[in-house]
């Protein structure tokens, strides 16, 4: 009898504590979740990681405000190996299993258009990391590109070349046209030709090559052949330094050069192309110059700087890293203002809606895209060595194209400025 | 596109100094397929491996890339000999070399993906060569001394090797060791340890290879993928086990890709490549100059 009142008290006493805590563990907060596939190894990684420690910043900064609507934010996020087989499985995770509360997409358009079905399966807002007319096919109305393509990607995203190469004096006559056999080059060489017949300009050179190509050389002395006045390049970074070192090497005679070359906005490969950069037209989302300066973004590079190093992502950070923190931006802003998660209310808000971030203003239209686009041209000029401070100053990277943004004017040809 | 005779001769010289690269590439796969019948599917992340090497020792010291590979092939050597203790014992010595082993080797390459990406990031990763840019220039044909100076070495080290592997009492034994491994001991020689050493030396040339790889393109760790069906496909078409015909093939390669790139368009490369090695297997199965 004794020992069954002993053991009456021992779980009673049990039972006592145990009420007391389940305030605690009922009250504890949880998490906003987000979710994402991004490019942490194989060949886009570069950027994918710079994006996460964007991400990251953004995160940490809004957690120690106290979070959205009083919660936390969490970033849930798998490595999708810059495989888009990997995509959809990923999302399917993510939304399934992790019950993530929101997502954005991965790096790059190979890695968003697997996941379109995903998303629009579950009803869920998406926003996309740096993709070229991802919606056009799908038209979902709760898909908004943070990268600044515009209405038309197809074209908006390229016509700054064209628009700068056509002040050249003469005026162009032919072009070439080459990008790599992949999804991206597929819609900028697209675009390029659109451009050229609207231009007037007689296409002499129009071939695509497979991405695993080791030796460009024969591909520029092709080029070369026809003698084009322009030379518009779609390549992802290993071909992009395969493509210059070869124009270089080769001598290639034109009076612009350059185009939709992925990579040359990134650290890694500025401070290994070097000199071979200067003369070269290339697009850009953000250069330090005084035509876009602004709110914020010096702030956000400034902590970005030091601690990509420390994690060896890209360190300059002027392409992805900004419009990743963007994106965030405008996901927590649209979060709190809705006071919810409804996917619904938050596109519905998100379309109607300027948002002023640290890449500037960010207004959508119907399809998702920019409603004014803002991809600029530069022209690299006056880039001595490999080393990268250079690029963190106005100079090295003059804004030829849109007019709004131009901080100089395009020196032509192309092998003068190289040399 | 009109056919010039120089724009012909820069795709035959560019395809010949994309060639040297090939072989350099595959010689390694020569030896541990074609002699010892190991499908070392591994060998284009040992490749990758000796580009971070060089890359590790040219940004640190300022070494010469070549000079570094040079330096790091007994450290290669020592690399490539314990795998193949480790395959031995665990596979070859059961007879399970078949599947398992090639499962030992894949594992073996994501292994040395990871730990790359763990140590150097995912950047790309370049060197630094005073021969890294300039071109040589021969009337209308442009040598780019970037794809001259892994040629050139390329072939001096397969020159070097045919030499060890006809002339030395090791290198013929190693030559013996896939055709009849009981006469082989019958000559007093061990074939665990000819093997060995066979494995050793394929390993090795990854060291030279990677650092010509990574002079001629920038490099990141998984970029060895998209070496393991070319690698393969240029030791069969030279036939298995033949230096010699590893080099023809390889030259022809590239100079097939080069001239299918410049005359009918760089997307028809891969098409071509892989069509003339249908053909020539068709015609002759062991290969250009297999036995």
């Amino acid at each position: 009898m004794k020992r069954l009142l002993g053991r009456m008290r021992i779980w009673l006493g049990a039972s006592v504590m145990l009420a007391a805590l389940a305030p605690l563990t009922a009250g504890a907060v949880e998490p906003i979740k987000i979710g994402f596939g991004m490019a942490l190894t194989g060949g886009l990684a570069g950027n994918g990681k710079a994006a996460l420690v964007a991400m990251q910043i953004w995160a940490e900064e809004v957690n120690a405000k106290g979070g959205l609507l009083g919660r936390p934010v969490k970033l849930v996020y798998y490595d999708d190996q810059t495989n888009p087989a990997l995509v959809p499985g990923i999302y399917s995770k993510l939304l399934d299993i992790d019950k993530v509360d929101l997502v954005v997409s991965g790096y790059g358009t190979n890695l968003q258009a697997p996941a379109m079905p995903i998303i629009m399966q579950h009803g869920m807002t998406f926003i996309g990391l740096f993709g070229l007319d991802v919606n056009h096919q799908f038209h979902y109305d709760r898909f908004f590109q943070i990268q600044p393509n515009g209405e038309d990607p197809k074209i908006s995203s390229i016509e700054g070349f064209f628009q700068a190469a056509m002040t050249a004096k003469p005026t162009p006559k032919t072009v070439a046209i080459v990008g790599a056999d992949a999804e991206y080059p597929k819609v900028a060489t697209e675009g390029a030709r659109e451009i050229a017949k609207k231009d007037g300009l007689k296409i002499v050179y129009d071939r695509s090559y497979p991405p695993s190509t080791v030796d460009y050389t024969p591909i520029v002395h092709a080029i070369q052949a026809t003698n084009p006045d322009l030379v518009y390049v779609a390549s992802y970074p290993p071909d992009t330094a395969g493509m210059v070192r070869a124009a270089h090497e080769v001598g290639l005679k034109a009076e612009v050069f350059g185009g939709g070359m992925i990579g040359l906005q990134f650290a890694a490969l500025k401070q290994q192309l070097g000199e071979m950069l200067n003369g070269i037209v290339c697009y850009d989302m953000y250069v330090p110059s005084s035509t876009m300066n602004f709110p914020g973004i010096t702030q956000f590079l400034a902590k970005y700087q030091p601690r990509a190093k420390a994690e060896g992502a890209d360190q300059l950070g002027f392409y992805l890293p900004p419009f990743a923190y963007a994106a965030m931006q405008v996901l927590g802003q649209a979060v709190e203002t809705t006071k919810g998660l409804d996917q619904k209310k938050l596109a519905a808000y998100m379309h109607a809606t300027t948002f002023h971030t640290v890449v500037g203003d960010i207004k959508w239209a119907a399809n998702g895209e920019w409603a004014t686009p803002r991809v600029i041209f530069v022209q690299y000029r006056g880039i001595k060595g490999n080393d990268l401070e250079q690029f963190k100053k106005e100079g090295t990277a003059v804004i030829v194209a849109p007019a709004k943004y131009k901080t100089g004017d395009l020196v032509t040809p192309y092998s003068a400025v190289q040399h | 596109m009109e056919v010039s005779l120089d724009l012909l001769l820069s795709a035959v010289v560019a395809g010949v100094l994309l060639g040297g690269f090939y072989a350099a590439v595959t010689v390694g796969i020569s030896i541990s397929f074609g002699m010892l019948d190991i499908v070392n599917i591994a060998h284009p992340a040992f490749i990758i491996l000796g580009a971070y090497a060089a890359y590790f020792l040219n940004s640190s010291f300022g070494l010469d890339p070549i000079l570094t590979a040079v330096i790091m092939l007994p450290v290669f050597y020592v690399l490539g000999a314990g795998v193949y203790q480790v395959y031995y014992a665990v596979f070859e010595r059961r007879g399970d070399e078949a599947l398992r082993g090639l499962a030992f080797f894949f594992g073996l390459l994501f292994i040395i993906e990871v730990a790359l990406v763990l140590v150097f990031g995912v950047d790309y990763r370049f060197v630094e060569a005073s021969y890294i840019g300039p071109t040589w220039r021969w009337g209308e044909i442009d040598l780019p001394l970037r794809m001259l100076v892994p040629f050139v070495v390329s072939m001096v080290l397969v020159g070097l090797l045919q030499l060890y592997l006809s002339r030395t009492f090791t290198g013929r034994a190693i030559m013996a060791v896939s055709q009849d491994r009981l006469a082989l001991q019958l000559m007093s020689a061990n074939p665990g340890r000819i093997k060995r050493v066979a494995f050793g030396i394929s390993i090795a040339t990854a060291s030279l290879a990677g650092a010509f790889l990574i002079i001629i393109q920038p490099v990141e760790p998984s970029i060895g993928r998209d070496y393991i069906g070319r690698v393969f496909a240029i030791a069969v078409l030279g036939g298995l086990g033949s230096f010699p015909g590893m080099v023809t093939a390889a030259l022809l390669l590239g100079i097939v890709e080069s001239i299918t790139a410049t005359f009918y368009g760089p997307s028809w490369s891969p098409a071509v490549s892989f069509g003339v090695l249908l053909l020539t297997l068709a015609f002759r199965p062991s290969g250009i100059m297999g036995r």
